[in-house]
Parts: structure tokens; C-alpha cells; sequence
């Protein structure tokens, strides 16, 4: 089985997020990237399956070099090999070219990714390279099973559950609990340094989208703790405050 | 420290961070309220390559240098110190022994199954009577035919009764003679070797500590570590490295100690302000904030020169002394910053305070420790 992963770096989930420049730029200074956590899912996803029947997975990142060490952690987890699109990632439109191109080079049964980035949460990529490259996409994809030349995928609907049977080549979305995050272990730590790690050019992409500004949620108000005894104040504060009772 | 180093050290913490949370977060107070020593957990550790950290790929172990070795170490005795504690028992000490002074026979033997913790390793030094003064020991070895007869107790011993390999220092010459000492890996089931009884201990309650006892233990030669009468000597050098470890456990503890009390002082109200913006405890905080980066600077000072093969007795020695005294205060502080609750089991203040103390006396206490620095200073 030939896998394609496709990772994004994401800030850590407790870094603390502000904006710069009138708010139209995130403010990168002091924040530690980690791998999308759905992006987890699928490459641990890919090398259960690689475990479990051989095969291989490269993973692909558009980014800056700055993000090496994420992608050498992916290598750390699992697979065989890594390509970098050496480009700052404008739009979803941008990213899925870049993925397409690179899919096209080779030929995989599957290119899986997380069902969204939880930075700006745009859930489009997978969609597109679908499209771009005339293949079923399917998100988003909770379980993943293998039989023969075709694979088997639930998804979360409203009340239930729905299998849906695919063939190779396909494009998923993941998430959990497709597959429990991986952690690196030592010996991958030291392997990830010899795999093979390839960085190239973008192709051309006219932007679609322009980011206007940004703005932060409007502040939490302060937690009101009220004394067990003091019923009749929790109430007042529900009816006149809260106003939920 | 290089990028890769750098680099290595971040993957590994939070690959420690990853596992922390799923596998000792949840169970540490059990095992310090029950003293179970959880040797699942170690089978675990060894699945990721944290139980052979210093042994080179081809006997099975991860291959690292010492920097991330100690970063390790901190890392885990930040969850939990007693963890920390025979984690690096296993490695710096027994593992550490057979990797340093076996011959390729006896590595290719007994590391690739300490590695990967199928078996945990035990150490043997100390007596009930020579604790400081290890020279003195009374366990004797003597030759006979091709095989060595051990008598004698050795005490606080971690993994005295859940290890399965132990290098044993014993005497083979006169009393007092530091060349007269020999070390010997023993393995679980040898006729006349058993652990004796288990410590009840203040802290580090998870990990094992028991006597090891022998009584006409027949041990073959080949289990002989290096030559006859270099025993002490050899297990000198392996303190060296054992107090970087310390020193490194001792940072752990300290750093999870803060971590706690800062995260406390904010969160905690007195005069309708969070406690931390008084300056009694923000200067507290500041106190415990800047000896921990003096520890921890010292600690990989002394790390570094392990790395490049140096002699380090002396900033060993400073590391481990500082560092475990700077867990005691710091803990000390943590817990005072708690007030009330920090006495209580519901916060893991105390739990560090408990721990803390065995710092400045594991692997040579903080007065030897200065004999030690003492010496290489005047000498």
C-alpha cells in the first residue's frame, strides 16, 4: 500500500494568540508548532496500516523550513519518507495545487490528511485535491478499514453512523478515533534522521482569497464563586445576571 | 548544544509529555500511597527506548548522548520523581556498568534485554554498615575453581527484588583497599542470591528499594565485569556519571515543584488579589525560578563533559550537591506557598517535598559530595 499523508504545523494548543500588523497577521513570535493533531490521526492511521500489511508512506508539508522538525517528527512516528513544498501557504486553494502536483508524480492508493488544521479550521483541502486530481474524498473519516483494493469508512452523521465503501485512490479527511496519536519512541527519534527528506519549488498559483483582518473573541467574564449555603444568591444571580432561570 | 541536539530534546519531551499524561499522571499518588513499584509501566518505558537511553543501537538501546540523557530524567521526575528515580537507576547505574566495563560477550548478553526493560537492572554498592565508606564493605567473593562464592547483604537497593540482572560489587582483597574490590553481574534464580526486605520509605515511594542477599552464591567468572581487584574503581567512575543523573532527577523534581506553585499563585486569592501578585511570594517564585536555571546550567555543564569523555568528578559532584539541595529548598517553598493545602495530598506539593529529600543523599549524600569537591579542589 502506497499512503500519502499530508501534515500541517499548527500552534501548540496552549499558545497564546494575538495578531500584529492592524490584525491582519497572527503573531508567530514566542509560539511552538506542533503537528495538526487530526493530521496525527491520520498518519498514525497510515502506519497502522503499514504494520499491518506492508507498504509506504511519504508525508507532505507546504511550509517554511522553519517547520523541518515537525516533519522530521512524522518521519519519527512512522514513515518512510518526507517531501517539503518550500512555500508560505496563502489559501486552501494553494495548498491543495501543491498537494495534486505532488500527487501526481507517484501513484498512491490513499492520501489521507486531518478533516481540518485547527489553526484556521478551513476543513477545504481535502475537497480540492479530490477534485484536482478526479478522485473520491471523503471526510470525515472516524474509521478506516482495508479490504483488498478497496477501503471501508464510517462517518458521524446525525444520530448514527454511515460505512461508505471506496475504491483506490481516494482522498480522506480524518479524525479520531481513526487512530489513536502516535509518540515518537527513541529508536524513531534516531531514525528519522537518515530517511530521505526532499524540498522543492512550489508550482504557480494565482490567490483566490485575501485575509482581511482578524479578531479575537470577546473576553470570558470572570467565574463568580458563591458559597454552598448561599442558595438563594445563586439564585439571584441566575435570574438577574445570567439571566438563564 | 547543536540544533539536532536541541531538536532531539524537543521531540523527546513531548513524546514524554504524550505518554506522562496517558501512563503516570493518572496513577502516580496510587503507587505513593500503596509503594507498588509499577513494573509495567518500565516494560513500557522500555517500548520506547527510555530504559536503554546510553546504549549504542546495536545492543538494542536508543543510542543517545547524555544531554538528552539527562533531559530524560527531568522530564519524567517532573511527573514523577520516583519514576525518575529508577529510571536512572537502571540506566546510569547497572546498564551503565555492563555498557562501560563488560566485555562484548557480556554485552551482547545482558544489554539488549536491560534496553528494552524485558529485564530491569539492580546495582549493589551500599551495605547495612558502609554507606559513605563503600571501601570497607563486608560482602566477600572468593575464588573457587572457575567460579566466585559471594556472601554478604547489600542494602537500599533499587530493583533489589523486580530486577533480574544486578551488578554487585563485592570484596575480593583486604579490607581498605580500594584495588580490592571486584564487580559481578548476578541474574534472578542463581542459587544463594534473594532480596531481603523492602524499604518503607518517606518518598520515592514507587521505587524499589530492598536488600540483596547472598548466602554462598555461586558466580561464574565470566560474569566477572572487567579485572579483578578494579571493582571500586570502576564503580567510582560509574557515580560520576550516576550524579549527573541525581543532579538531573534533583532539577525534575525542583521544576514540577515550581510549576506547581506558580500555577497555584495565580490561581489563588487572598485580599481579592491572585497570591502571586504580593511580592513575598513573587520574589519567592523568582528565588525558586533562578536556582533551578543555576541547577539545571550546572547539571549540563557536567553532562557536557561526560559527552566529551573529560574527567568530571568535581563538576559532577557540584551538580548533584546544588542541584539536590535546590529541590529541597524549592520544594520547601512550593509547599509553603500553598499554605495549608500544600500539606494536604490533594496537591502534589508535598509529594515533591517527600521526594526531594532522598536527592541529597542517593548516590553519595550532599556532605560527600563536598569531601569529594573538597578534595579535587586542594588536590
Amino acid at each position: 500500500m502506497n499512503i500519502l499523508v499530508c501534515i500541517t504545523c499548527v500552534p501548540d494548543t496552549t499558545s497564546k494568540i494575538a495578531f500584529v500588523d492592524n490584525n491582519t497577521k497572527f503573531d508567530q513570535s514566542g509560539v511552538q508548532y506542533i503537528l495538526g493533531p487530526y493530521d496525527n490521526n491520520a498518519l498514525s492511521r497510515a502506519v497502522e496500516l503499514k504494520e499491518a500489511s506492508g507498504g509506504k508512506i511519504k508525508v507532505l508539508h507546504v511550509g517554511g523550513p522553519e517547520n523541518d522538525p515537525v516533519i522530521r517528527k512524522a518521519l519519527a512516528i512512522g514513515a518512510d519518507e518526507a517531501i517539503r513544498v518550500n512555500a508560505q501557504p496563502k489559501d486552501a486553494y494553494f495548498v491543495a495545487k501543491q498537494i495534486a502536483h505532488i500527487a501526481q508524480q507517484d501513484q498512491y492508493d490513499m492520501i489521507l490528511m486531518g478533516r481540518e488544521s485547527i489553526d484556521y479550521n478551513g476543513g477545504q483541502v481535502h475537497g480540492m485535491v479530490g477534485e484536482l486530481l478526479g478522485m473520491p474524498s471523503i471526510s470525515p473519516a472516524m474509521l478506516l478499514e482495508v479490504e483488498g483494493n478497496q477501503a471501508k469508512i464510517a462517518r458521524e452523521i446525525e444520530g448514527g453512523k454511515e460505512w461508505l465503501s471506496v475504491e483506490f485512490p481516494f482522498v480522506a479527511g480524518c479524525q479520531e478515533p481513526i487512530a489513536e496519536w502516535r509518540t515518537p519512541n527513541m529508536r524513531g527519534i534516531m531514525a528519522a534522521k537518515s530517511k530521505p527528506f526532499q524540498v522543492v519549488d512550489p508550482v504557480d498559483v494565482s490567490e483566490k482569497i485575501n485575509s482581511v483582518s482578524f479578531e479575537l473573541p470577546a473576553q470570558k467574564a470572570g467565574c463568580k464563586l458563591v458559597d454552598a449555603d448561599q442558595v438563594d444568591e445563586l439564585v439571584r444571580l441566575l435570574k438577574e445576571d445570567a439571566k438563564v432561570l | 548544544m547543536t540544533d539536532q541536539v536541541n531538536e532531539n530534546i524537543q521531540m523527546i519531551t513531548e513524546t514524554i509529555r504524550d505518554f506522562g499524561s496517558k501512563e503516570i499522571i493518572p496513577h502516580y499518588r496510587t503507587w505513593d500511597d500503596t509503594q507498588e513499584f509499577p513494573i509495567q509501566l518500565f516494560k513500557k518505558l522500555g517500548e520506547l527506548g527510555l530504559m536503554g537511553v546510553l546504549v549504542p543501537q546495536d545492543y538494542n538501546g536508543s543510542g543517545l548522548g547524555y544531554l538528552e540523557y539527562i533531559n530524560i530524567i527531568e522530564e519524567i521526575a517532573k511527573l514523577d520523581g520516583s519514576i525518575g528515580l529508577s529510571l536512572a537507576a537502571h540506566n546510569s547505574l547497572c546498564t551503565n556498568h555492563i555498557l562501560m566495563f563488560g566485555n562484548e560477550y557480556q554485552k551482547q548478553k545482558w544489554l539488549p534485554s536491560l534496553a528494552t526493560a524485558t529485564k530491569i537492572g539492580a546495582w549493589g554498592l551500599t551495605e547495612p554498615n558502609t554507606g559513605s565508606d563503600a571501601g570497607n564493605m563486608k560482602t566477600t567473593a572468593i575464588k573457587d575453581g572457575s567460579n566466585w562464592i559471594l556472601n554478604g547483604t547489600k542494602n537500599f537497593i533499587t530493583h533489589g527484588s523486580s530486577g533480574e540482572i544486578a551488578v554487585v560489587i563485592a570484596r575480593s582483597g583486604e579490607p581498605g583497599d580500594s584495588h580490592g574490590m571486584t564487580a559481578f553481574v548476578l541474574e534472578k534464580g542463581m542459587d544463594g542470591f534473594r532480596a531481603g526486605r523492602k524499604e518503607d520509605k518517606l518518598g520515592m515511594r514507587a521505587s524499589e528499594t530492598t536488600e540483596l542477599i547472598f548466602e554462598d552464591c555461586r558466580v561464574p567468572d565470566s560474569n566477572r565485569l572487567g579485572e579483578v581487584g578494579e571493582g571500586f574503581i570502576q564503580a567510582l567512575k560509574i557515580l560520576d556519571g550516576g550524579r549527573v543523573s541525581i543532579a538531573a532527577l534533583s532539577v525534575g523534581i525542583a521544576q514540577g515543584a515550581f510549576e506547581a506553585a506558580t500555577k497555584y499563585a495565580q490561581e489563588r486569592h487572598q485580599f481579592n488579589k491572585p497570591i502571586a501578585t504580593f511580592q513575598g511570594v513573587s520574589f519567592k517564585l523568582a528565588d525558586m525560578a533562578t536556582k533551578i536555571e543555576a541547577a539545571r546550567l550546572l547539571t549540563l555543564n557536567a553532562a557536557e563533559l561526560k559527552m566529551k569523555g573529560v574527567k568530571m568528578t568535581k563538576e559532577s559532584a557540584m551538580a548533584k550537591y546544588y542541584a539536590s539541595e535546590v529541590a529541597v529548598e524549592v520544594a520547601n517553598d512550593a509547599v509553603q506557598i500553598h499554605g495549608g493545602y500544600g500539606y494536604t495530598k490533594d496537591f502534589p506539593v508535598e509529594k515533591y517535598y517527600r521526594d526531594a529529600k532522598l536527592c541529597t543523599i542517593g548516590e553519595g549524600t550532599s556532605e560527600i559530595q563536598k569531601l569529594v569537591i573538597a578534595k579535587s579542589i586542594l588536590n
